[in-house]
């Protein structure tokens, strides 16, 4: 099946500025989107940039813009999508592009580490594991179908007016160690992200659980932040 | 560029990263890795690590140990082993204090589920010994230790990929990488260097490998003149997605799925009466292309079924769900109302770089170590899979060697001077370069590659026969000679994959050469290799490691014995 690929190229070394550049595909209804990028580079152009390595969506490698929607190119087919054989691929929003559909994303890590993303603990580690509960443990589980591939947070309408707002990737590692029994950080956690730097920047837009392409309710984990903070105020 | 470290990691996976931790309080050490960090393979690994922690039944390591030297077709070093299965509790536990957020039981211990081969008593019967986060087990155990060494704050150079080995009077001294996004050289000096670069599944045109899984570590040893060990045991998981390669991790049949041929029979029972379909992944591979030769694939095709629809959405939501979900992705099946369709996928390599339990590269049958190298995880041959892994073992090794190399080379360092010397290291590798981006070559990168995919594919998977080792090393000396006049077409400096995949690809080609040449040698069938002109074990004659070193007139074979301490060789029943 013909199918069109326009997709957004910009080299620093040559251009002056971005365009857009048309290929022609053989694809199959079952072909990933990086399937119709990789063949586009062994037979066509070799020089086209983009991330992949697990191509199953689970290192987070590929996210990018497929028909205006940022999605992981290994987790969509040419079959998922209704817009017949054209698609246009652009790079993620937000990030400087490094080259073509490749973004910088120093910065989104830069985020994730601030928000101390390890178990803190001063608690002496018995000689067996600690105990947790299981239920306690299937409530901050959503948190670790995280794959840190930016897509929540270049989606974020609240990212793009508020370059200093952590954003939904790091204030859901926030949340995963926040409900974490084992943790003992919880009260600094929650003090570091209680501003609209942090967790009240969202606006409860579902962007970030909109895109998730793990499917994680990201709002609603955000809200759980809040809905502490709230409780701790009650408490004082 | 010139970097000056004690140690520098090649690798962010598990090994690497567990390595890393144990070096990083008091070592300077930087963690080199051709993808970010977080994009490592191990974060594929999806069912569990073993473990005899006893937590849903009665377990011990003697029976950890029992299991992965018969799992191993009795070629595993039984020192080695021991270490492991011994360490394995040990290594669960300090994984849950830095915070893996392991499954639990209902009385809040972590929990643990059936995996193929594990037994409990010597092979009664299978046994609850994998701990796991759902089935994302790699990925949570990597960022884990990812985020521990952000905590210690160990240096990471990202999309850097290696090129080679810097060796000054027989001792490693660092290696020259290649900056991605760049396209510059960088020299990274140190006492010792520690490979943990993972498998090279990406020789084979099934596989469930990443596309970064292409073995640079094993390849850049084997140029500087460490032996590959057991180069012809590759693993070929039994539950790929049918086409695709994705793994179905084998959890899913430890929760309790069901392997069926096009008549609906759970065939695996007629295999392996005891432990049915959690067979070690050898023997079920075997038994799904014995049912597709005979007749009883689906549709008559080369696939069959795995089903999970008796299992319940609750087990399936809570303990499979990312598989599950690939299952909907890239095949439309929802696995709740409908099988799978599975087929055998290039999984693990058993082999690689020849090692010790801890860690030191050894370039001899006596164990002579190769001064200032180390390895460790997947791309390290220790050996404590032998010809067939077991599953949930291989995390388990990344960890337990992973740390074991760190000490070791911890104790190392610290009694060793960084070598002297004025060599421009990077000369090499920069007009290997120059080389190829002016080269005026007519071959096409992509189309040698796939056709190395197909060779190995069609002669050296999972069943094998002279004739057709033959034709590959024929087939692959042909591709070496048409590497020569390969063309980079990209001439940027600037995310050049194209470059990228020329390195990666010549990698490949040397250890898709070794793999051939080891399975010719070996004239038996043994765990996951399986001659079919020598289709039974030969303990008499190959109850021996394979070494393959890399001399001017070409790969030489010699061999290594196996250490074999409590449990003597038997017939491999199950």
């Amino acid at each position: 099946m013909k199918t069109t690929f326009i997709i957004w190229r910009f080299d620093p070394a040559k251009d002056k500025a971005a365009h857009y550049q048309e290929y022609s595909v053989d694809a199959e209804p079952a072909d990933k989107i990086l399937d119709c990028l990789n063949k586009i580079r062994w037979e066509q152009d070799p020089t086209l940039a983009y991330r992949a390595s697990c191509a199953h969506g689970i290192c987070g490698s590929d996210a990018m813009v497929i028909n205006g929607r940022v999605e992981l190119a290994c987790q969509k087919l040419i079959r998922n999508f209704k817009t017949g054989n054209n698609f246009v691929i652009e790079p993620l929003p937000l990030f400087k592009v490094i080259k073509d559909l490749v973004v910088d994303l120093e910065p989104f890590f830069e985020k994730y580490r601030s928000v101390r993303p390890y178990l803190i603990t001063d608690e002496q580690a018995p000689d067996r594991e600690r105990l947790q509960d299981s239920k306690t443990q299937q409530f901050y589980e959503p948190a670790l179908r995280c794959i840190l591939c930016a897509s929540c947070t270049a989606s974020c309408p609240i990212n793009r007016a508020n370059p200093n707002y952590l954003g939904p990737a790091a204030l859901l590692r926030a949340f995963r160690y926040i409900f974490d029994s084992r943790d003992s950080s919880t009260d600094e956690r929650l003090s570091q992200i209680d501003d609209d730097d942090g967790v009240w920047g969202c606006k409860t837009m579902w962007w970030c659980t909109d895109v998730c392409p793990k499917g994680i309710p990201v709002t609603r984990c955000l809200g759980q932040i809040k809905r502490g903070l709230k409780q701790k105020d009650k408490e004082k | 560029m010139k970097h000056q470290y004690d140690v520098v990691i090649v690798g962010a996976g598990l090994a690497g990263l567990r390595a890393a931790i144990e070096l990083g309080e008091k070592t300077k050490v930087a963690v080199i890795s051709k993808v970010f960090a977080t994009r490592s393979h191990s974060g594929a690994a999806q069912g569990g690590i073993g473990a005899a922690l006893g937590n849903e039944e009665e377990d011990n390591w003697e029976w950890h140990m029992f299991d992965t030297v018969k799992g191993s077709d009795y070629l595993g070093d039984q020192d080695a082993i021991e270490i492991m299965a011994k360490d394995a509790p040990r290594t669960i536990f300090e994984l849950e204090h830095l915070g893996v957020p392991f499954n639990r039981t209902s009385e809040g211990k972590i929990a643990q589920r059936a995996f193929g081969g594990h037994t409990r008593n010597f092979g009664e019967a299978a046994v609850k010994r994998a701990c796991f986060a759902a089935d994302r087990t790699g990925r949570v155990i990597m960022d884990t230790l990812w985020e521990q060494c952000l905590q210690r704050g160990i240096a990471f150079y990202n999309e850097h990929q290696i090129l080679s080995l810097m060796v000054h009077e027989g001792q490693c001294c660092g290696l020259v990488a290649y900056e991605l996004t760049t396209g510059k050289l960088h020299s990274f000096y140190g006492k010792a260097v520690l490979l943990a670069t993972g498998g090279a599944g990406k020789i084979y045109k099934t596989t469930s490998n990443a596309q970064a899984s292409t073995g640079d570590g094993m390849a850049v040893a084997l140029r500087v003149g460490a032996p590959l060990e057991d180069m012809e045991f590759v693993q070929f998981h039994p539950t790929g997605i049918y086409k695709l390669g994705i793994l179905i991790s084998e959890a899913a049949r430890g929760e309790g799925g069901i392997l069926r041929n096009k008549d609906g029979e759970r065939f695996m029972e007629r295999y392996a009466p005891i432990i049915k379909d959690l067979a070690p992944r050898d023997m079920v591979s075997r038994c799904i292309l014995e049912e597709i030769r005979g007749g009883r694939g689906i549709d008559g095709k080369d696939f069959v079924h795995l089903d999970l629809t008796h299992l319940g959405k609750e087990i399936i939501d809570n303990k499979l769900a990312e598989i599950t979900g690939f299952a909907r992705t890239y095949s439309g099946v929802d696995a709740t109302k409908e099988p799978i369709p599975v087929q055998p996928t290039c999984h693990y390599m058993m082999g690689g770089i020849a090692c010790d339990a801890g860690g030191r590269v050894i370039l001899d049958k006596d164990g002579k170590a190769f001064p200032g190298l180390y390895a460790a995880g997947e791309c390290a041959c220790v050996s404590v899979h032998g010809a067939n892994r077991l599953g949930c073992n291989s995390l388990l090794d990344t960890l337990v060697f992973g740390r074991r190399a760190g000490i070791e080379i911890r104790q190392y360092v610290r009694h060793v001077a960084m070598p002297k010397t004025n060599a421009n290291f990077e000369k090499a590798d920069a007009d290997r370069i120059s080389d190829l981006m002016t080269s005026s070559g007519k071959e096409n990168i992509g189309r040698i590659m796939a056709e190395m995919q197909e060779t190995m594919m069609d002669n050296v998977s999972v069943f094998r026969h002279e004739k057709g080792l033959k034709q590959a090393l024929d087939k692959l000396n042909e591709l070496k000679e048409r590497y020569k006049e390969i063309v980079v077409s990209d001439k940027g400096s600037c995310f050049n994959r194209n470059l990228l995949d020329a390195i990666e690809l010549g990698h490949m080609l040397d250890l898709a050469e070794a793999i051939a040449m080891g399975a010719l040698y070996r004239r038996e069938s043994r765990g996951a290799h399986f001659r079919e002109d020598f289709p039974t074990r030969n303990d008499e004659e190959f109850l021996v490691h394979t070494m393959l070193r890399h001399t001017d007139k070409g790969l030489q074979i010699f061999k290594k014995p196996v250490c074999i301490t409590r449990f003597q060789p038997q017939e491999r029943k199950y």
